[in-house]
């Protein structure tokens, strides 16, 4: 007790929430010396927390009513001028736009083909680390190799895509260099390199499911596939509810393999609004307008997340 | 923490509690989902194989590019029989030195970041979970809404802060940021809460301080979930690369994707090169996964991520 004595004799004397019981149920249970306890152990935390994430949340809401910029010294108040040009500008609703296809056209796959694998693997055939090995390896891979690699795949004249292509007898694809190919081609390499992470969730509650349910159901009689549809998939509810949240929330932060690939070419067409931020940033120095920006984005995400929270049921029972 | 997990998966092969956890990891998949018939075996088995070998070609194709000379992949691009293996591009990357600096960069901010963010957050977690500090609940929903904050929306900021720091460019610029991981302390926490207090009352009874509780009650207890949630924040900075990109310039100092992004443009048409060092960036964390796969697995349902 003794090193821990000083934070927990200090504390409790100013009164804030004072002696009342924690509505946990085992707070009460705590003998009275407990009563200011883990105060240090917050500590380390708590610094990072507020100097890594708290300040600069605030900081960057402070910055995005200024004309900061990152290269001239003068700063000076501009009032909601930044959030009244982010709505007139025509690049913002793009990189939106863009952003919303993208998780469009990329949750969907990243949600049942992570299923679908997961429900195969989980059959038990042999091979099992080779299964898990080949679905999940590409998620461990850097950006940089994912997109080191997809650029071959998708290089113009000897890439494998295009000579697929050619031997099926079509015509080239400009893969990365057409505008309404482009985005496809992005959203194919991102299901390759992350659906793996979803297929590890999957495999988990596969795993988890308890073995009475399918004994009961197959002393009932029920085939493979009947167990499949009104066992297993109703079991994985919960998980594809929460699967599909961390993917929305995941597409709409897309950015790094679209900057290194096409930087939002061709013509933009593939700009998501992270990038957008970044450009006006770090490129076009204007920190003040791509801060707000940021909380206009930062905005839409509470709003996905509330309203998914409000379509599905909670996480816990 | 990976001394503790080689002694625990050794074991195994001694097969003294095989019977018990294979009925429960492996085989309670095919009688279950399949039933006992031919033909679903038969389909599972080519949709598994189909699925395996697409995802795999990516990693094939970049295989087979890297062995061959950048003559022969320019002449004949993807014939790999035209033309003899070598590992000259391999030879090429690690004279120029460039990507080991990097692996080593890397290497050593992942391990940075976790043993930091590990240890900060599983005492936080367990302070949230156990604890009664003024303030308590405040801090905890707070952490719990920064879940949603999107770390790119700090770079702006974070990059001002570093510079009046007078950090950028250097290691603890790119870990420091890193060291928040609220939803790492939210798994944890959820963890804390379902274990059961009595063997910490017993400690406490008997006069043990509160640290020496947690390290050697709690922590023992909770030895898979760190795990699991070392692995996840090991992979997430191993393979960070917008702050890394953004807050480092100088090239010795950088981790391998940013190393490797700033030097995709000067490979221009080297493919066989450019293959050969996405396959060296690669390889760690593969075969880390390899040996590691099954607890990984296991590790995932700690979290509670996965369970239904």
């Amino acid at each position: 007790m003794s090193t821990q004595a000083s934070p927990e004799t200090v504390a409790p004397r100013d009164g804030g929430d004072g002696g009342v019981p924690e509505p946990s149920p085992t707070a009460g249970r705590s003998g009275p010396r407990q009563r200011r306890s883990g105060g240090w152990f917050v500590l380390p935390f708590a610094v990072c927390f507020g100097l890594f994430m708290l300040w600069p949340v605030v900081h960057g809401i402070a910055m995005s009513f200024t004309d900061e910029s990152l290269t001239l010294a003068g700063t000076s108040f501009v009032g909601f001028d930044n959030y009244v040009e982010a709505f007139g500008d025509a690049a913002v609703w793009n990189a939106l736009g863009n952003t919303l296809f993208f998780t469009l056209i990329t949750t969907v796959p990243l949600v049942l083909i992570a299923l679908g694998m997961a429900l195969l693997v989980h059959t038990g055939l042999a091979g099992q680390w080779l299964w898990r090995l080949a679905f999940f390896a590409p998620y461990l891979l850097p950006v940089a190799v994912v997109t080191l690699i997809w650029q071959w795949v998708y290089q113009p004249d000897l890439g494998l895509a295009n000579q697929l292509l050619n031997a099926l007898g079509f015509g080239p694809v400009g893969w990365l260099s057409d505008e309404a190919v482009a985005m496809w081609a992005i959203a194919l390499l991102t299901v390759w390199w992350t659906v793996g992470f979803n297929f590890l969730l999957y495999l988990a509650a596969l795993q988890s499911l308890p073995d009475t349910l399918y004994e009961a159901a197959a002393l009932d009689g029920a085939g493979a596939w009947r167990r499949l549809w009104s066992i297993t998939l109703p079991q994985l509810r919960r998980t594809t509810v929460l699967v599909g949240m961390l993917q929305v929330l995941a597409s709409l932060k897309v950015f790094d393999q679209i900057y290194i690939l096409t930087k939002g070419g061709p013509n933009d067409s593939t700009r998501p609004i992270l990038e957008y931020i970044y450009d006006v940033g770090f490129t076009g120095y204007r920190l003040g307008y791509a801060s707000a920006i940021s909380y206009l984005f930062f905005a839409l995400i509470i709003v996905v997340s509330i309203a998914q929270l409000r379509f599905f049921p909670r996480q816990e029972g | 923490m990976p001394a503790t997990t080689t002694l625990r998966t050794r074991p195994r092969p001694a097969r003294a509690p095989r019977p018990a956890r294979r009925r429960t990891a492996e085989s309670a998949g095919s009688p279950l989902l399949l039933g006992h018939g031919r033909l679903p075996r038969v389909l599972a088995g080519t949709a598994l194989a189909v699925f395996a070998l697409l995802w795999l070609t990516p990693f094939a194709l970049a295989l087979v590019t890297s062995l061959q000379s950048e003559r022969d992949v320019a002449s004949s691009g993807l014939n790999p029989l035209k033309g003899a293996l070598t590992l000259e591009s391999y030879r090429q990357i690690v004279e120029r030195g460039n990507v080991p600096v990097w692996a080593v960069n890397s290497l050593l901010i992942a391990t940075l970041v976790t043993v930091i963010t590990v240890v900060i957050s599983t005492l936080a977690a367990y302070a949230f979970s156990r604890g009664t500090f003024r303030g308590r609940r405040v801090l905890l929903a707070v952490t719990v809404a920064s879940i949603m904050v999107p770390p790119q929306l700090l770079i702006v900021p974070l990059f001002q802060q570093m510079r009046a720091f007078n950090l950028v460019d250097t290691y603890w610029a790119v870990i420091l940021p890193q060291v928040v991981a609220p939803m790492m302390v939210f798994i944890l926490k959820r963890f804390f809460d379902a274990v059961p207090r009595e063997l910490e009352e017993a400690a406490r009874i008997d006069g043990a301080s509160e640290l020496r509780v947690f390290r050697s009650v709690v922590l023992p207890l909770s030895r898979p979930i760190v795990a699991a949630v070392s692995v996840f924040v090991f992979i997430g900075a191993w393979n960070n690369f917008l702050w890394p990109f953004i807050i480092i310039n100088d090239s010795s100092l950088m981790t391998l994707p940013v190393g490797l992004a700033t030097v995709r443009e000067s490979y221009g048409i080297q493919y066989a090169q450019s293959m050969a060092s996405a396959l060296l960036a690669a390889a760690p964390l593969i075969l880390v996964f390899l040996f590691f796969q099954r607890r990984i697995v296991k590790s995932v349902a700690t979290t509670g991520l996965g369970g239904t």
